[in-house]
């Protein structure tokens, strides 16, 4: 146990000093990669607290493709750093000021008043043991189309608000461009493609408006 | 599998409009993309939305619950219910000529409000934690797209991006606020959380306050109670106008009775705690509604102002934490929803040739121009300003009325000093239509907001005479809650 | 129906002439009021004699009025004796002024105003003497203040009228404060407002006090007091009856209605009507006897020397109503209405009189510019002989005389055997009553006899009254003659409580009747003494030696100039209260109203344009400024909570 306390400790102050170094970071590329490794700790807390499965999701998902979603884009567009910060500088004393007295605010209700502060909780689920022969995620999978069905579904229709959300917001259908479209050339025969034009002597051939596109 | 259906009885409203969403997307997409196809996919979705009141409206007064205690439904969330989809279903109804004119209509326009709704619709139901956060994101999310939905329009886009950034933060500190309440209780069920927090322990409890707070927070954002308002003017602003209408109607609508079951399914152990910070956001919004909306110029912005103020109002009613109060506020909502759709309907018909009129001095001399749409606003405006016998007085005597009844004369003083404060910035309105030199002529109102803004006044004017419906049913949704 | 036609007949008349008085034009209006107080007055002497010798009293419930927690007021007209004798009063001198009026308004172009308002004062009159609560009183209180307000300032173009209108508004207001307190103060400590449950309940209170900055003040007194105080406004008592003698501006039949017969006289009837309470309180009626004879005294000595014809007899009333007030408060007040109700008879002929005078001499009312009239106008000086003879109390001591005769000197025995200190109000009376015979005659002398001092245009065209004016005059002087004789019996003789019934109350050792009876003999004789040295001095004054008054005047030039300037009331209220009223409305309005409202309210706007500006320039449109700002409100909130420990219940 005494060892899990460690890791603890390891993992959560990484963590916070990860978090911290996102904002501090000057260069975003940097503040990215810090990103990553805040993830990466959030995951090994999820390990130590028996959640392995969760933990390799966040890893998968964050750290695999959000967080390499970010860093794509942070490289694409060409921030200009230096004039944020020069705002970020400005202003942040009296955001520390806020910020540190309501954090200060919680750690002296929290020290002074403890955690439980005697109210007696509701009883938890019991989480399976490694005994039961029931893994992690099989116990997640047992409840997650059962008991959170509704939960499931409800966060599957967000998800379906941000996919519509970003095609209406994004997708352009852009006139002038040329598309390949399969049905429509192998539609074409000779009396659609070609034009017999009976050129007289003496005169150019002016093609028809037609032809020309 | 009947069983299965019929058990599921409660959430068809949810189900619904969920799966019309989903059918009209489908439909939407395999149809050519022109203005009629996105029109007829738009009342489509009113028919969805109409449905789905039919069901909440036969729905059994008795009080059901889903999923383990985390979806509830009884007369409360039927109230509601009915006053979120109608909210949703008349700004529906006018985005279709708006967006015509400004070469913006598309299909996923109706699909994104119906799933706005099914958000809107869980947080009314919502009884535990997961529910209430599902039921917001899902809210918020589709309200964030609808917000830049001119994605062309610079403000319209700033507007959705403001919004978003700031939904974001204010989701950090009710997810912050949840799982404190969850870590001190042990549980995110509202019945659970509310059997455990009580009592001296729990009033004793800061870390459980703290939640609280944060929680109440995130909510407050929402409605919009200040000192979280402060997107309100900005997207109220940018978005398309028929958004606006939405964003004033509906979601304020949910969020607060998101607020009342929160407060009272989950925390009646805790009423005096919250009863504090719901007078300090009630007063805050009041004052600087009725003191920020004077220096508008631009009539949207205006209504921004003047929501907040009447969500401080609004929650006048919730601080006395008593039967009187809960019927005031849903009767509050009732009339606010009227009044604000009817206004609404008159701002998307205000066009000129130039595009759409969203400055009052624009309105100058509109009673030369246009005398009945004009006689419309200054109902509608005066019913805001609380004035009798229009039904905003109503409103504003029922919660006055509830608030001096518990005793809490600052807050009611406060309320109507705002409300004359208040009255000032409506009575601009009126004397530039009545008396300015008149401008340019408007376009005529198209025929769908002109209906809606001929029903709002009468409703405004004749409230008084058909008020009891409204005050029955909210006197029995109030029953709901044990005080 | 019978009582409901009484009370509701002015009324619907008031509003036929007020209303539809230019549809229907003057005549038609004159005639439907007129005709309606007549048909009131003679329902009015059938209850009369219903209830005062058949002794049937009744309640006759109108509607319900007001119900609101423990006040519960019905509209209800409450009948009996008092009541009968009132209505009896009011409607008959009403309807005899309405007649009258028809006379002496007749080249005035607002005729259907004018017989509305009369019509409407008798309605008021009317509810104020049924009343069953004190709220209904209050109601024909005011509602008799505002007739009286609208009838003196009639001639609204005359600007003393209007003066004297609103003069007798204000100074009425103080005394219906007074009444208004009282009312309060009744409903305060008995929970009701209802003249019965009052009357049931008053005895409680005897002796018992409440703390008033320090001192024990006993509750009935002052509750009594203050009741006073609005009779004192209303009857025009010693320091409130300074509005009486402006009054007078008013046409002269509104005189002789008004402030001679009926509202003037409601201050007395309410004080008999609530002898249950009075009875009670004998500090209180102390007070009242010392008002009265006070004002008696004070008002005949200001007669003395008054030129005004009208204001001579307004003096006189207003010392008569004196009388009434001592009667009262010895605890004599079926002397008190007695006197009320054959005063009522005299004082309204005597103003007619006048008027009739006044007709002919072209609105002349100064009696310097009169004399020698008595031939000119033959009837009106025999009618107002006859209400002289009355006024002044002629009649054989002991045996039978006018009616003032029956009614005054029973007031003045009473008042001896009431034995007040020194028999202060026994002598007052008495020397108020040589001084009311002494400028009754010297009105009757200087109007009618010597040599004419007026223009002789004028004396030429001056002619006698037509007879609708010197119908009225005429059955008043009947009134005046035997309205002593036939009624002394019953309203203070030995069948005085059959005759009242429960309608007055009288303490239990109150035997104040019995006593007057039992008096020495001198006392009988005493004011008849008065009365006859006062009619000889005014012979020899005016008749005898007309250079004497002048030579007096001269000798005692101070006292004169004291008594001609009315003991100097006016100067003085128009120096302590109108001045002061003045230069703070003067103040309220430069440096109130201009510095601090005006300021206040610009400052508030200005105020919330600053807070408007503040709050627009916070609205920087930048996200960050937005989510510190939550970040701020978060903070306040939480910093709330940790100062309340949360331990907030």
């Amino acid at each position: 146990m005494a060892l899990t306390a460690v890791f603890f400790y390891i993992f959560a102050v990484l963590a916070v000093v990860s978090g911290a170094m996102v904002i501090i970071a000057k260069n975003p590329v940097h503040a990215v990669l810090f990103l990553i490794l805040a993830f990466f700790n959030a995951a090994g807390l999820f390990v130590l607290l028996g959640a392995e499965f969760l933990a390799m999701l966040l890893v998968i998902v964050y750290v695999g493709a959000v967080a390499v979603l970010f860093l794509f884009v942070v490289m694409m567009l060409d921030v200009d750093f230096a004039e944020l910060k020069a705002g970020f500088i400005k202003n942040a004393p009296v955001g520390l000021l806020v910020g540190g007295t309501v954090l200060a605010e919680l750690v002296a209700l929290f020290m002074a008043r403890g955690f439980g502060a005697g109210i007696a909780k509701a009883p938890a689920a019991v989480m399976p043991t490694a005994a039961s022969g029931i893994s992690n995620t099989e116990a997640l999978g047992r409840i997650l189309y059962t008991k959170y069905a509704f939960f499931f579904q409800g966060a599957g229709l967000i998800l379906l608000v941000a996919m519509v959300g970003a095609i209406v917001l994004t997708l352009r259908q852009r006139e002038g461009v040329k598309r390949q479209s399969v049905p429509v050339q192998n539609a074409r025969d000779p009396a659609t493609a070609i034009e017999i034009v009976k050129v007289p002597t003496g005169s150019a051939v002016v093609p028809s408006a037609e032809a020309q596109r | 599998m009947t069983s299965f259906l019929t058990g599921l009885g409660p959430i068809y409203p949810e189900i619904i409009i969920a799966i019309g969403a989903m059918a009209l997307l489908m439909y939407g997409v395999f149809r050519p993309e022109t203005d009629a196809n996105a029109e007829a996919t738009g009342w489509l979705g009113v028919l969805v939305l109409a449905t789905a009141a039919m069901t909440v409206a036969l729905d059994p007064p008795a009080p059901a619950s889903l999923f383990e205690g985390a979806f509830v439904s009884d007369r409360f969330t039927d109230f509601a219910k009915l006053l979120v989809i109608a909210g949703s279903a008349f700004a529906l109804m006018l985005s279709f000529d708006y967006f015509r004119r400004v070469k913006s209509l598309k299909f996923e326009y109706p699909v994104l409000v119906l799933l706005a709704t099914v958000g809107m619709l869980i947080m009314v139901s919502a009884n535990d934690l997961i529910t209430l956060y599902l039921g917001l994101e899902l809210q918020s999310l589709a309200l964030y797209v609808l917000a830049a939905f001119r994605r062309d329009n610079v403000k319209s886009s700033e507007a959705g991006l403001k919004y978003f950034v700031l939904g974001a933060l204010s989701s950090g500190m009710l997810l912050y606020g949840a799982s404190l309440i969850y870590g001190y209780t042990g549980s995110t069920n509202f019945t659970a959380i509310a059997a455990v927090a009580q009592g001296k322990a729990a009033a004793e409890s800061l870390g459980l306050i703290i939640g609280l707070v944060f929680l109440l927070v995130g909510i407050a954002f929402k409605i919009s109670a200040v000192p979280f308002h402060m997107w309100t003017p900005d997207v109220y602003e940018g978005a398309p106008t028929p958004v606006t209408a939405l964003f004033a109607a509906a979601p304020k609508i949910a969020a607060l009775a998101l607020l009342v079951r929160t407060m009272h399914g989950a925390f009646p152990g805790l009423g005096p705690q919250w009863q504090q910070v719901i007078t300090l956001l009630a007063i805050a919004s009041m004052l600087l509604g009725a003191v920020a909306a004077i220096g508008q110029t631009n009539i949207k912005r205006l209504m921004a102002y003047s929501s907040i103020g009447h969500v401080g109002y609004a929650l006048v009613g919730l601080a006395p934490n008593s039967p009187e109060g809960m019927q005031s506020v849903l009767i509050y909502l009732a009339i606010y929803l009227v009044m604000t759709l009817g206004v609404f309907a008159v701002i998307v018909s205000l066009h000129r040739k130039e595009g759409q009129v969203v400055e009052i001095a624009d309105l100058a001399g509109l009673s030369k121009t246009n005398l009945p749409l004009a006689f419309a606003l200054f109902i509608l405006l005066f019913s805001l300003a609380g004035i009798p016998p229009l039904a905003g007085f109503f409103a504003k005597f029922y919660v006055f009325a509830a608030a001096i009844k518990a005793g809490l004369y600052p807050l009611a003083i406060i309320g109507v000093l705002s409300s004359v404060i208040g009255a000032y910035y409506y009575l601009r309105v009126v004397k530039v239509m009545f008396f300015d030199e008149a401008k340019d002529k408007l376009l005529p109102v198209p025929r769908v907001p002109g209906m809606i803004v001929v029903a709002a006044s009468v409703f405004v004017i004749f409230f008084a005479v058909f008020a009891g419906p409204v005050v029955d049913a909210a006197a029995a949704a109030a029953k709901v809650f044990k005080f | 129906m019978i009582y409901l036609a009484i009370v509701f007949l002015p009324l619907a008349g008031a509003l036929i002439a007020g209303f539809f008085g230019r549809l229907i034009g003057p005549r038609p209006a004159e005639i439907v009021t007129t005709g309606f107080l007549i048909v009131a007055a003679v329902l009015s002497w059938v209850v009369f004699v219903r209830v005062g010798f058949g002794h049937e009293t009744a309640r006759v419930p109108v509607m319900r009025w007001i119900t609101s927690g423990d006040l519960d007021v019905s509209w209800v007209l409450r009948i009996d004796t008092l009541t009968a004798v009132m209505l009896v009063v009011v409607t008959t001198v009403s309807s005899l002024v309405h007649l009258y009026s028809i006379g002496y308004m007749h080249e005035d172009e607002h005729r259907q105003r004018f017989f509305s308002y009369l019509s409407l004062f008798t309605f008021a009159m009317l509810m104020l003497v049924t009343s069953d609560n004190l709220l209904q009183m209050f109601f024909g209180w005011e509602g008799v203040g505002l007739a009286s307000y609208l009838l003196i300032g009639f001639w609204y173009k005359k600007p003393e009228a209007n003066a004297a209108a609103i003069k007798a508004f204000v100074v009425n207001r103080v005394g219906d404060f007074g009444f208004a307190l009282g009312i309060f103060g009744l409903f305060f400590v008995f929970k009701t407002i209802n003249l019965d449950p009052l009357f049931t309940a008053a005895p409680s209170a005897v002796g018992k006090t409440f703390n008033f900055v320090g001192y024990e003040v006993d509750i009935l007194t002052t509750l009594a007091l203050l009741l006073f105080m609005g009779a004192m406004g209303k009857s025009a008592q010693f320091l409130l009856h300074t509005w009486l003698p402006d009054a007078m501006e008013g046409p002269t039949p509104v005189s002789a209605l008004i402030h001679a017969a009926t509202m003037v006289t409601a201050g007395v009837f309410m004080v008999a009507r609530l002898s249950p309470i009075f009875e009670l309180a004998p500090t209180a009626l102390q007070f009242v006897t010392f008002i009265g004879a006070l004002t008696a005294f004070f008002a005949a000595t200001v007669g003395l020397v008054q030129n005004d014809i009208k204001r001579v007899i307004a003096y006189s009333t207003c010392s008569q109503l004196g009388y009434m007030f001592v009667a009262c408060g010895i605890g004599a007040y079926t002397a008190g209405i007695f006197h009320l109700f054959t005063h009522a008879f005299f004082k309204a002929l005597l103003f007619l009189g006048a008027g009739s005078v006044i007709h002919a001499m072209h609105h002349e009312q100064d009696m310097r510019n009169m004399g020698g009239l008595a031939p000119k106008i033959r009837i009106t000086y025999a009618m107002m002989l006859i209400g002289t003879l009355a006024l002044t109390g002629v009649g054989i001591p002991h045996v039978a005389g006018f009616a003032g005769f029956h009614s005054k000197d029973a007031i003045i025995e009473a008042a001896y055997a009431a034995h007040t200190p020194n028999n202060y109000a026994f002598w007052t009376l008495v020397a108020a009553a040589l001084m009311t015979s002494f400028y009754s005659w010297r009105l009757i002398f200087m109007t009618f006899h010597g040599k004419s001092r007026a223009e002789p245009e004028v004396i030429k065209h001056a002619h006698e009254s037509p007879p609708v004016m010197l119908i009225p005059l005429g059955v008043l002087a009947v009134g005046a003659v035997l309205a002593g004789i036939v009624f002394s019996r019953y309203f203070i003789g030995h069948d005085y409580q059959a005759f009242w019934g429960k309608s007055i109350f009288e303490g239990p050792n109150n035997h104040i009747l019995h006593d007057m009876h039992n008096v020495p003999g001198w006392v009988g004789w005493a004011p008849f003494a008065a009365m006859a040295t006062g009619f000889v001095i005014a012979y020899v004054y005016y008749i005898a030696a007309p250079w004497l008054p002048a030579a007096t005047a001269r000798a005692f030039r101070p006292l004169y100039l004291f008594l001609l300037n009315k003991w100097y009331f006016d100067e003085l209220y128009n120096w302590l209260f109108v001045k002061p009223a003045f230069w703070l409305g003067r103040f309220l309005w430069k440096k109130g109203d201009g510095a601090v409202i005006d300021a206040t309210i610009d400052g508030t706007a200005a105020g919330v344009g600053w807070m408007t500006g503040k709050a627009m320039r916070l609205q920087t449109g930048y996200v960050y400024h937005y989510a510190f700002a939550m970040m701020l409100g978060v903070a306040a909130l939480v910093t709330y909570f940790m100062f309340q420990g949360g331990g907030v219940q």
